[in-house]
């Protein structure tokens, strides 16, 4: 992996060469022409593509989430208290981030293949001597399908969490579902639910499309230049996913009464 | 450059060449890999691209096709020069000429008929007009029973011949041919030569032929395709003669070492030439 560290100069013009993707990415998303059907086909990707596997995330959070608390809670004979937990754990904090890191390995390094291979193959030069714009046709349907579904695969991972919790609760701690649920829906409030839901899922879809776009559209030195980008997609997104949510809870917490 | 024409009464200034590259140096990393190349074509002409494997052809027509930027010097087209052009009159321009990759570059998550389609698709034309003019370039290239095929189901030589259509099907006045027979065995190396002549000769298509293959190049510059009563005849001149209109242009280590009619390219002394030649 030392191989993978750049020098510090190609890193600062790494970092340089991204966000000018991301701006011109942004800025062409509201130019002609929209192409519908590839936005269309990449949000399927995305989000029906990776429902199963969000499920399966939420699905495991939510019980582990449960066990652990409830254990801790019965201690202080606070069983009430499960809901709460569980749900202000899964919305703030481990939906939107391991469903961002979900869809980093399955779809970011999808992104950062099929973009490499087009680059190796020269089909993005192809498609340029044909007279389109690569970003429009490449980037823009992938950053735009990802924004769009982060939102909503992290709602289906944290209700999914919450509703495999109140299984627990019910089966094995013996409180009533309708105590959970209150517990879980009165601990939630505004900001967490605007910072959860709809805040960090989006700008991790943005960081995941555009990372892992740079990532396939850098490729180069055929095939073993494919696998690399794919990694970096994954390590360099995933990465940036952890330090920004960092940077984005500090932000939430400070608007939040 | 102005020439007079006619009777002298009327005197028309000859248009800029379809491109033309000016002392054009161009760096990959610390690697120079083309140094100082001027090149011209001008309407009607063909220019055959010699030059060993590493001496940067590909990159000069990537570079004629404003995919790759210069690091000193200009490229023009049509006497627009591209380092002052935006990105949309690049895009207004790249239309004009076809480019045909060395390894053909179809979009494989694309049909053969959609990868033909393509610069139809993206400019909004009808679908009417776009299913007429793909059937026709098909036609044209001999490939009208595979448009339904993945470009996975096609063999080299085929794909070579679906890139060629992709690239004629918005009428480009400039051909670019990367190596288009490198890799086939001689029947369709032959096959795809006949097709260049006759868009040559038939069509009136100018066109950059890059190629590390004598046969194929001394083949271009002493045939001509003839059509009547919708036949298509390829007549071999003696060979002693390369065509008018027709030039080589030998690349070596990214300078040019050779241009001219190859009948004084097969007299040249220079080492490098004889070698390559023989
Ligand atoms: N994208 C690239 N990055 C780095 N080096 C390159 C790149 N493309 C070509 N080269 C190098 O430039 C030189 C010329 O390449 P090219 O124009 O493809 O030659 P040719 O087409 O004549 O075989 C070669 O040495 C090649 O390794
Ligand atoms: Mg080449």
């Amino acid at each position: 992996m030392a191989g993978m560290l750049p020098s510090p100069k190609a890193a600062v013009l790494e970092v340089q060469e991204t966000a000018l993707l991301a701006f011109r990415a942004f800025r062409r998303a509201f130019r002609k022409p929209f192409y519908v059907r590839d936005i269309l086909t990449q949000m399927d990707h995305v989000g029906v593509g990776s429902l199963t596997i969000i499920m399966l995330t939420g699905f495991f959070t939510g019980a582990v989430l449960t066990l652990q608390s409830a254990s801790e809670m019965s201690r202080f004979g606070a069983v009430g208290l499960t809901g709460t937990l569980v749900a202000v754990s899964l919305v703030r904090e481990l939906g939107p981030v391991l469903g961002a890191l979900m869809v980093a390995g399955r779809v970011g390094s999808g992104m950062a293949s099929e973009l490499g291979s087009m680059i190796v193959t020269e089909q993005v030069n192809a498609m340029r001597a044909l007279g389109t714009d690569p970003i429009k046709k490449l980037v823009v349907p992938r950053l735009l399908a990802t924004v769009s579904m982060q939102p909503l695969l992290t709602v289906v991972a944290c209700s999914m969490g919450i509703h495999r919790g109140l299984a627990d609760a019910v089966g094995i701690l013996r409180t009533s579902p309708d105590l959970y649920l209150n517990s879980a829906w009165n601990g939630l409030d505004y900001y967490d639910i605007a910072g959860g839901l709809l805040v960090k899922p989006v700008f991790f879809g943005a960081v995941v499309a555009v990372v892992s776009c740079r990532c396939g559209m850098r490729t180069e030195g055929g095939t073993r230049g494919v696998g690399r980008s794919t990694t970096q997609a994954v390590v360099v997104s995933s990465l940036l996913i952890l330090v920004s949510d960092y940077f984005l809870t500090q932000l939430i917490l400070e608007y939040s009464p | 450059m102005s020439r007079a024409e006619g009777d002298g009464s009327r005197v028309r200034v000859a248009q800029a060449p379809l491109i033309e590259l000016r002392n054009v140096t161009k760096y990959y990393g610390d690697v120079r890999v083309l140094d100082g190349v001027s090149f011209a074509l001008h309407e009607g002409q063909t220019k055959i691209v010699l030059g060993g494997s590493g001496s940067g052809k590909s990159t000069m027509l990537k570079l004629m096709m404003g995919l790759e930027t210069p690091d000193s010097g200009q490229v023009l087209i049509e006497g627009v020069d591209l380092g002052r052009a935006g990105e949309r009159q690049l895009m207004r321009l790249r239309p004009r000429i076809g480019m045909v990759f060395q390894e053909s570059a179809l979009f494989d998550s694309l049909s053969v008929f959609e990868n033909v389609a393509f610069r139809l698709s993206e400019v909004g034309t009808d679908e009417d007009t776009i299913t007429d003019r793909v059937r026709e370039v098909l036609g044209f290239v001999g490939l009208e029973d595979a448009i339904d095929k993945m470009p996975a189901e096609l063999s080299g030589g085929m794909k070579r011949r679906v890139a060629l259509a992709r690239a004629l099907v918005s009428r480009p006045a400039v051909m670019l041919y990367d190596e288009p027979t490198a890799g086939l065995d001689p029947i369709t190396s032959r096959r795809i030569n006949e097709l260049i002549i006759r868009l040559r000769d038939v069509r009136g298509v100018s066109g950059v032929f890059v190629t590390h293959r004598l046969r194929d190049a001394f083949t271009l510059a002493s045939e001509i395709a003839v059509e009547s009563g919708g036949r298509v005849r390829f007549i071999r001149e003696d060979g002693t003669f390369c065509l008018p209109h027709t030039r080589f242009v030998m690349l070596r280590d990214g300078r040019t070492i050779f241009e001219g009619p190859d009948e004084i390219l097969r007299r040249s002394d220079d080492a490098y030439i004889r070698q390559f030649i023989a």
